[in-house]
């Protein structure tokens, strides 16, 4: 895909805070992450190998950050079957918001990314919100922007500073909101925490037999042809971190954040 | 090709995918009559009617110890995963992964027949998820796609050890390359039936490069290099994960009349290793880590994801330099270690220095008649001789020291600082860390002692007056002096 500048700066400066569905309490919306529009477009499909069609992305609303650990407190208030204690392990294991002082207090740490939550977890969050979890396809297209490209995967040093964070565990968990936005105006995708996506699972995971038999001719065969660039590795590496999980894991490196759809065109008027 | 393509994607990926089923057929191989290995094939066991024992690993440089069994048994082997920063080398952090927390990861050591229970724990603070394939299983993956683990997980699997040797173990998690550079490999040793025959000493060894912006010994925080570890380009070449590991303080230790063997692997990812230990030679070799014995051998070839076993005694004391006899991993990389040996001389075996004299080559009689004329060039001219006969080796020729393992003669503030003090280092070795023109070294001169005090006063005489150094001539009386006021005669130089 083929943006214009001036295009990727207007998108970028645009935020849609506004957007409040109706039933939705004020205090409710106010705590709410803006979220941005994130354009369209392409990428070549990672796992399909050479002559695979790329993937396709339709435009979509993305979170500026990550769901923080006091947004995320204010949606057990009001969710409480969502509170430690009360989650039956088969939704969410025992780690799940392990390092909190309480099942409902987080101690400090308010304005940062809140891990520990498993995937079904994140999904009553932003069901709550009236949003949902992005799927991978849209996740990674939004991780190939930098701040001034749609797409920077081309580019050695955007690369590298992705791969310096898979390399260097353990790294404090900054406040969101912090780092600099990409050209969506969405921040820290990359460098703080992992993020649980809708269909984290797709890849790697088959449900039956005759999917596994798919998977294994892409993944097995030709899909290793290219494996060989930094960039391929990593994006391989976010693959194979999302393969090892299931949905009521709950990682202290692993948070979320949610997306949207647009609002359906409205109509035009037939004169 | 579509076969090896199919092989590569399932090291890459994995305990990621279970690559299980091989998609299309191969050659057939025919099994041999005797089964696994060259022995007999193993029996099969009920784990469940088998003593239970908690496996004891090796932290390096220790070996496990052996089994000491005749008997299989259930062994309970648990393996932490650990990401850890710390040091590489002197004031360099890298982000190592590990496991266990050292490089190399904990030896295991079971006997053939065991059933092995392995239990992979990955660490909750981790941010990656870890499997291993260990090359000692039989099975898909090695285990791999049975311990793909999450951060905050474990995981289990067993197997039986069908095949004696010593094997590498390693991480196989997307990059496969990068978890192995990162320091995730270990060795686990499968006893033969009869066990490995008792020696005095067994350490454990195990080469790694490592890829990181920084050149060699470049400070500060180095973090992996992916565009230097595909073009197999290491900063580091390394033994057990830290450059000096195996120097100075922590060289390997042995006695005069000891046999020591050593378990050496390669955990790679790129390099193949020339093992070689400089003033020994390997009585016996476990060929590629098997039960293929060869006999008087001076270099090993040890591939990535490979180990051998070398055996030798020690019969002259003295200080014996581990190398990958590739030599400028030794010098430039750090792929350099030691075993001092303690003992007495063995001059039956190895004289030490017997002859060191002037050789003049095609210079003919006319000029060392010219040299030899005046006193003072006599004594210039010997202390040339003994310099390049001896110091050059590791001061080097132009006394400018070699990278951080030797250091200068030349302009050397700690020489001429304290003319007794040289003195003294020559007759009696010197051991520990010194500091010269800025820099710090750690590790061991021998002691020179079998030098006349003659040779000891021109050698120093002309260091003092040469390569940048000014400082008058010693004496004969001088060295004889300090030499008498030394405790003990030290041990000749090997």
């Amino acid at each position: 895909m083929n943006l214009g500048s001036t295009t990727i700066a207007a998108w970028a400066s645009l935020t849609l805070a506004s957007l409040v569905l109706p039933g939705m309490s004020e205090a409710q919306a106010s705590a709410l992450t803006p979220q941005h529009r994130v354009e369209g477009g392409s990428y070549p499909d990672f796992l399909g190998g050479v002559g695979a069609a790329p993937v396709v992305v339709e435009p979509f609303l993305l979170d500026r950050h990550a769901v923080t650990v006091g947004q995320y407190r204010d949606f057990i208030h009001t969710h409480p079957t969502w509170a430690r204690g009360a989650v039956p392990v088969v939704l969410s294991e025992a780690s799940y918001l392990a390092s909190w002082t309480s099942d409902t207090d987080p101690g400090s740490d308010a304005a940062r990314p809140v891990t520990q939550v498993s995937w079904h977890a994140a999904r009553a969050y932003c069901r709550a919100a009236g949003r949902r979890l992005p799927t991978e396809s849209e996740w990674e297209w939004a991780a190939r922007a930098d701040a001034t490209r749609a797409d920077a995967m081309d580019d050695p040093a955007f690369v590298a500073r992705i791969l310096d964070w898979y390399a260097h565990p353990g790294r404090g968990r900054a406040a969101v909101g912090t780092g600099e936005a990409n050209v969506w105006g969405v921040r820290e995708l990359h460098g703080v925490i992992w993020e649980w996506v809708e269909d984290f699972g797709a890849a790697m995971v088959a449900s039956d037999d005759r999917e596994r038999a798919r998977f294994e001719d892409q993944v097995c065969g030709a899909g290793s042809l290219g494996v060989g660039s930094p960039t391929q590795y990593a994006t391989f590496m976010r693959y194979a971190f999302r393969s090892s999980l299931r949905a009521n894991f709950a990682l202290s490196t692993l948070g979320f954040r949610c997306a949207g759809d647009l609002p359906p065109p409205v109509p035009r008027e037939v004169p | 090709m579509r076969h090896w393509n199919w092989i590569w994607m399932c090291l890459l990926v994995g305990g990621a995918v279970a690559c299980g089923s091989q998609p299309e057929e191969t050659e057939a191989v025919e099994a041999e009559p005797t089964g696994p290995g060259h022995r007999l094939p193993v029996e099969r066991v009920d784990p469940d009617t088998l003593p239970v024992v908690e496996a004891e690993l090796g932290v390096p440089p220790a070996a496990a110890p052996a089994t000491g069994r005749t008997e299989p048994a259930r062994v309970i082997v648990n393996l932490e995963v650990r990401e850890v920063t710390r040091e590489i080398a002197d004031g360099v952090n890298y982000t190592f992964w590990t496991f266990g927390g050292t490089v190399p990861g904990p030896m295991i050591r079971v006997r053939r027949g065991d059933w092995v229970e392995l239990r992979l724990m990955n660490h909750p603070d981790n941010t990656m998820p870890h499997n291993i394939d260990l090359h000692a299983v039989t099975g898909p993956g090695g285990g791999a796609t049975s311990t793909f683990t999450a951060p905050g997980h474990q995981t289990q699997f067993s197997f039986q050890a069908l095949n004696e040797g010593v094997y590498m173990y390693h991480c196989a998690t997307a990059p496969v390359g990068m978890h192995v550079a990162n320091g995730m490999y270990g060795m686990i040793v499968v006893e033969p039936d009869e066990g490995y025959v008792p020696v005095d000493r067994e350490y454990y060894v195990v080469q790694g490069d490592f890829y990181t912006p920084g050149e060699y010994h470049a400070a500060g925080d180095q973090p992996f290099d992916m565009d230097r570890a595909i073009h197999e380009d290491p900063s580091y070449i390394l033994f057990n994960g830290r450059d000096g590991a195996l120097t100075g303080d922590n060289a390997l230790a042995a006695d005069v009349g000891e046999t020591v063997r050593l378990f050496v692997g390669n955990g790679g990812p790129n390099l193949t290793s020339s093992f070689h230990v400089i003033g020994e030679i390997f009585d016996r070799v476990w060929i590629e880590g098997g039960s293929a014995v060869s006999h008087d051998v001076q270099t090993t070839s040890i591939p990535p994801g490979g180990t051998a076993v070398v055996e030798y005694g020690v019969e002259v004391p003295g200080t014996y330099i581990l190398v990958d006899h590739a030599l400028f991993r030794a010098f430039n990389h750090g792929a350099i270690g030691m075993m001092r040996v303690s003992g007495d001389a063995a001059p039956d075996i190895y004289s030490g220095l017997e002859v060191d004299e002037t050789y003049l080559g095609n210079l003919g009689a006319t000029a060392a008649a010219a040299r030899t004329s005046r006193e003072e060039g006599s004594r210039t001219a010997a202390g040339e001789s003994t310099f390049l006969g001896t110091c050059a080796t590791c001061h080097q020729r132009d006394a400018a020291g070699l990278s951080t393992i030797f250091p200068p003669l030349a302009g050397s503030d700690y020489l001429m600082a304290d003319r007794t003090r040289s003195i003294e280092i020559i007759l009696h070795g010197l051991s520990g860390p010194v500091t010269v023109n800025g820099a710090s070294f750690n590790g061991v001169m021998p002691a020179f002692s079998n030098l006349t005090d003659h040779e000891v006063a021109n050698v120093l005489t002309y260091i003092r007056a040469n390569f940048g150094n000014e400082g008058d001539a010693i004496t004969d009386e001088e060295v004889a002096a300090v030499r008498a006021s030394l405790p003990a005669p030290a041990a000749g130089h090997p």
